[in-house]
């Protein structure tokens, strides 16, 4: 019950943004995250962004693993 | 999908599993305490790749099981009072109470709608001036905060016939609860990444201080997990019990500051009724005084009949990770995702219903 799926913001208006979620188009709110931006990955569960996705460190996570790859390569 | 594709890697997904298998070498039982880690755990199969040292427990993470039956039937009676819509996440319809389930009382005339957001709840409320349209208020810490803004949005727009039936969950008192039961010996807890997202990984520091036990907060995908896996065996096997995050992508120590504010404004803490372990102080939340009018157990005179629970079912031990749904004899023969006798084979996050869809190789 606690899913929440990544959404990219297109446009924000006020309290509700419209995001993208792997082609598809929803508006939520970002209540929670009123500092969140166009451009900006959301975790979205319950039709509220609960939390911005860092992607820094998402790329900092996925360098680690590519090494990780390599090394049992 | 961005932030979802990458973290299936199935070249990492190996390196990851042949660095955990390298590092264990002495049992270590882990609990994964969210239900969409069971589910994720189960689906990728993820049991059956770590090495026979490392046991892994499913824990009671998952709200819609651990909603006692008492609750439920109050649920099941305010959908009777006249004039009610209940508005509902669509996992609670089929969980049986005592003598029925949101979905017979559907069938039997009361107007109950499954919802995907509370602002799905608070659109029928202003399309419905003249009834009275309650929120079923299940979740922990990831969902809690958005009811609350809720409820701050039904104050803004003055809609007046929205109520909330608050049957939140704190994840950390029930944790504590366990660990001091002391049933089940853990050496590490996946911790449940969005509820980390709302909460802050600091949430489970008093764990790894008071209990010693390795803590790691992971995401959902199966790179998340077996990294998470492979950081407590690390603990583990350094004799270490401190916190880390594996999802450094959505948490961080402290959490989302603004959503904690919004929940604490709204809600209070309370007692709370767990399936399984019983009433924990502190482990629930009820909204404060200043929002009981949108407060349906103070709104509405709720009757409900001494509960009965489920014969034969086994949903507390496989919650407080001492039994697994295969202990249950009901499991599979009389207990099926189609006409289940627990919450935990209703919900597809429940154990019982991961071992059913997935757990034939376990069996
Ligand atoms: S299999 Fe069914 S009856 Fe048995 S513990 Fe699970 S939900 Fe309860």
């Amino acid at each position: 019950m606690c899913l929440a799926i990544p959404a990219l913001i297109k446009s924000i208006e006020g309290k509700e943004a419209e995001v993208e979620i792997g082609g598809i188009t929803r508006r939520i709110s970002l209540w929670l995250t009123p500092e969140a931006k166009v451009g900006d990955y959301v975790l979205l569960h319950t039709g509220y962004a609960i939390s911005i996705i860092d992607q820094q460190e998402a790329e900092e996570t996925l360098r680690l693993f590519a090494e990780i790859a390599e090394e049992t390569r | 999908m961005r932030y979802i594709t990458e973290f299936r890697n199935g070249a990492s997904a190996k390196g990851l599993i042949a660095r955990i298998a390298q590092t264990s070498k002495h049992p270590a039982r882990f609990m994964e305490f969210c239900g969409g880690h069971t589910v994720a755990i189960f689906r990728y199969g993820i049991r059956q790749v770590l090495p026979k040292t490392i046991e892994m427990v499913s824990g009671p993470g998952c709200p819609v099981c651990v909603t006692a039956t008492p609750d439920i039937d109050k649920a099941i009676a305010l959908a009777q009072i006249p004039g009610v819509i209940i508005t509902t996440f669509g996992d609670m319809l089929k969980v049986p109470g005592s003598r029925s389930s949101l979905q017979k009382a559907r069938a039997g005339g009361a107007d109950v709608r499954m919802v995907y957001s509370p602002l799905d709840a608070l659109k029928i409320a202003t399309e419905n001036p003249e009834k009275s349209v309650v929120f079923l208020g299940i979740g922990f810490e990831t969902t809690a905060p958005g009811v609350a803004a809720s409820v701050l949005q039904a104050e803004e727009q003055n809609i007046r016939n929205y109520y909330v039936l608050s049957q939140h969950k704190l994840c950390p008192p029930v944790i504590r609860a366990i660990l001091k039961a002391g049933e089940v010996k853990l050496d590490g807890l996946i911790c449940p990444g969005h509820v980390s997202a709302i909460t802050g990984s600091q949430a489970w520091e008093f764990i790894a201080k008071e209990f010693g036990i390795p803590c790691v907060v992971s995401g959902f995908e199966p790179l998340d997990i077996l990294q998470c896996v492979a950081m407590l065996t690390a603990q583990v096997e350094s004799d270490e019990s401190k916190v880390e995050i594996a999802y450094r992508r959505g948490v961080t120590r402290e959490g989302n500051a603004h959503a904690l504010a919004l929940m604490n404004k709204v809600f209070e803490p309370c007692p709370a009724n767990w399936r399984g372990i019983g009433v924990i102080p502190g482990s629930g939340l009820k909204l404060r005084k200043q929002y009981k009018h949108h407060d349906a157990e103070v709104q509405f005179d709720i009757k409900v009949e001494p509960s009965i629970e489920p014969k034969g079912c086994l949903c507390g031990e496989v919650l407080r990770g001492v039994k697994t749904p295969l202990d249950c004899g009901l499991f599979r023969k009389f207990c099926t995702p189609e006409s289940p006798v627990g919450p935990c084979m209703v919900s597809s996050e429940g154990s019982c219903s991961a071992y059913y869809l997935y757990g034939s190789e376990l069996i």
